[in-house]
């Protein structure tokens, strides 16, 4: 009995004792992770600050109105711009969105609005699209250079605008599928009782009704080709001249960066840092122009529902 | 005889107007299918267009071309194998996910459920930024300014340390090589794999975070014990998105992983140059001289194409069974 008693009282005393020191450990872990979870964030976060740092430091001294405008000088001399470049990152990017954005667009409408009558086609549609998005972009440039620098017999834009249109497509089919499917059924029914056809509805309703956030798909997918490099090496191959006929070389800014890199000269370093400061400050002003319409998107979403 | 003539002038009229009807919703339908079939040819295309062009090299090499580690294009004398450059990129990859994964998965759960809401918001809006810079620009910054911090603040340290001992650490780090690669790999992958895993995070139900605060948890215990078995194969998928990144990744890659080719290619030490497949594809394929080259760097495209392929179908696969299974708990 006596002993028993005297367990007891021990067995609580090192419960007690336990729970005690274990709580603090409990908090002192806790604390520790948080910490460590908060040293993750500033980790990513500092090469991103480093990158725009660097990028605004050294590609400022690059900057004049020469830079902009006039065609590469020669090798290793500091004189010359990117004229070219900048002239034919604009027009490929034009002209991949020619392609890429109505595609886009009609798939997103397919998916959304009519693969209710046949569920295995926008199932496989869907899972090609998400595969699509996955395929390295090197591999599309190879794909552009067989099928259409072989066939053309020459580097062109024509082959660059058709593979960034590819890596384009599925972009803009997945937003415009998520923004259409948006559009509340109800508006659908209303329209279909006064006896209208089914594409009007489609166009009229739905696709107006959902403008903005197709523009937004668009634009998403148009600032992520103009950063693209590797398909364009075996597509346009890259010039230090002007834009002059549809089956010639072309030139476009990250392709110039990467040659201007990969020369020896510290004037050519600069140059490059010159440009990676204006691809950064088009694909940063995308993303303004992106964030304005989406904001806007919102409250026009707000007053349809 | 009037009243009749009326009467066909009526369904005269309505036939015609549906049958405008009909025209017009044919078309559209027809014009969006017809992209639909555009986009699914593109894919068939892609298949295609990489098996075609190469033909003659896996005729000429056959199973030697995967397994190989010859990359000799002086004519006549050419042999050409895949297999330092899948090794390159397999190492430079795991790298990355060894660094990538933790880090994301960690910034995912920070994010969403240790700070307050709009703060987390912010950090997270910053963190997915970097998903927007260019990979050239990473390249750039990584050639010029970040390979020289890896050099002297990580791999010196680590060659003096470890260098006599460890074999990995042995040679004398230059910053053109395998482990710098990957480093920069995951700076890239990370704002993709925490953001994904920040949806698979916010898809854990809340009934679950509260039983976990209801008996006495604490933030990391609930997260330990809730999120991270309930999210596991959410988590899972998103590692693997990544994965698919960081394996297909070119320019960045080119620019710093060393460009080594043939048998040196496959690197001895974390810090000996390497080259994947994508960075040798782009490094050659515009001086490529001789058919065989140009159809060994397809081959090389083909071989990319598949892994990730078939990374990016395992992945897919997982996250949709994610999403699904969790909208049944919500029902």
């Amino acid at each position: 009995m006596d002993k028993d008693k005297k367990n007891n009282i021990n067995y609580k005393s090192i419960v007690k004792g336990y729970v005690v020191k274990n709580s603090r450990k409990r908090k002192i872990v806790n604390n520790l992770i948080t910490a460590v979870l908060f040293s993750f964030v500033i980790i990513a976060i500092i090469p991103l600050v480093s990158i725009l740092m660097e990028v605004f430091k050294n590609g400022v001294s690059a900057f004049s109105l020469d830079f902009l405008i006039l065609p590469p000088g020669a090798m290793g001399a500091s004189d010359g711009g990117i004229g070219p470049a900048i002239q034919g990152t604009l027009m490929i990017i034009g002209f991949a969105t020619l392609i890429g954005a109505p595609v886009g667009v009609l798939v997103g409408v397919y998916l959304s609005e009519y693969s209710s009558s046949s569920r295995r086609f926008a199932y496989f549609l869907r899972l090609f699209n998400d595969v699509m998005t996955g395929i390295p972009s090197v591999v599309i440039g190879i794909v552009g250079y067989i099928t259409i620098v072989l066939t053309l017999g020459s580097f062109s834009i024509i082959a660059g605008a058709f593979v960034l249109s590819i890596i384009m497509i599925p972009i803009v089919a997945r937003v415009s599928e998520e923004t259409l499917k948006l559009i509340p059924n109800s508006l659908r029914e209303a329209a279909y009782a006064l006896g209208i056809s089914k594409w009007k509805v489609v166009w009229n309703i739905v696709i107006k009704g959902s403008k903005s956030g197709i523009i937004t798909g668009i634009v998403l997918a148009m600032s992520r080709i103009a950063g693209e490099t590797a398909p364009l090496i075996m597509t346009i191959l890259g010039t230090s001249l002007f834009f002059s006929s549809f089956n010639s070389p072309v030139d476009a800014l990250p392709l110039r960066i990467w040659r201007l890199a990969s020369q020896p000269y510290p004037s050519a370093h600069e140059q490059g840092w010159g440009a990676a400061l204006l691809l950064i400050l088009i694909i940063l002003s995308l993303s303004i122009v992106l964030r304005m319409i989406s904001q806007k998107r919102g409250f026009h979403l707000k007053s349809t529902i | 005889m009037n009243s009749k003539d009326n009467k066909a002038e009526i369904v005269h009229l309505i036939g015609s107007k549906s049958n405008k009807f009909i025209t017009g919703d044919r078309l559209f339908k027809a014009l969006v299918i017809g992209a639909s079939i555009y986009a699914l040819f593109m894919v068939v295309l892609v298949f295609y267009a990489l098996s075609e062009g190469s033909l003659p090299i896996f005729f000429k090499e056959g199973i030697n071309f995967i397994i190989g580690t010859d990359w000799n294009s002086v004519e006549g004398r050419e042999s050409f194998g895949a297999l330092p450059y899948i090794v390159g990129t397999l190492i430079s990859s795991s790298i990355a996910m060894v660094i990538a994964v933790p880090i994301s998965i960690g910034i995912a759960i920070f994010v969403n459920e240790m700070v307050p809401g709009k703060i987390g918001t912010v950090l997270s809006f910053v963190v997915e930024l970097l998903a927007a810079v260019p990979s050239i620009i990473y390249g750039l910054w990584a050639l010029f300014v970040f390979r020289f911090w890896i050099v002297d603040y990580i791999e010196m340290p680590l060659h003096n340390t470890f260098g006599d001992n460890l074999y990995v650490f042995a040679r004398t780090p230059f910053g053109l090589d395998v482990f710098t690669a990957g480093i920069v790999l995951a700076i890239m992958i990370i704002p993709i794999i925490s953001a994904v895993s920040r949806e698979v995070i916010k898809a854990v139900p809340h009934s679950q975070k509260e039983a976990a605060y209801a008996l006495g948890a604490t933030r990391w215990e609930m997260v330990k014990t809730a999120i991270l078995p309930y999210g596991k194969s959410g988590l899972l998928g998103a590692s693997f998105l990544g994965l698919g990144r960081a394996i297909g990744e070119t320019i960045l890659v080119t620019m710093i992983i060393g460009n080594a080719v043939g048998l040196s290619a496959i690197p001895t030490t974390l810090f000996s140059p390497g080259q994947t497949l994508s960075s040798i594809i782009a490094n050659e394929f515009n001086e490529a001289s001789g058919s065989f080259q140009l159809s060994a760097l397809i081959g090389l495209g083909l071989v990319l194409f598949i892994m990730t392929l078939f990374i990016n179908v395992i992945s897919i696969f997982i996250v949709s069974k994610v999403t699904k299974s969790n909208s049944n708990v919500r029902e």
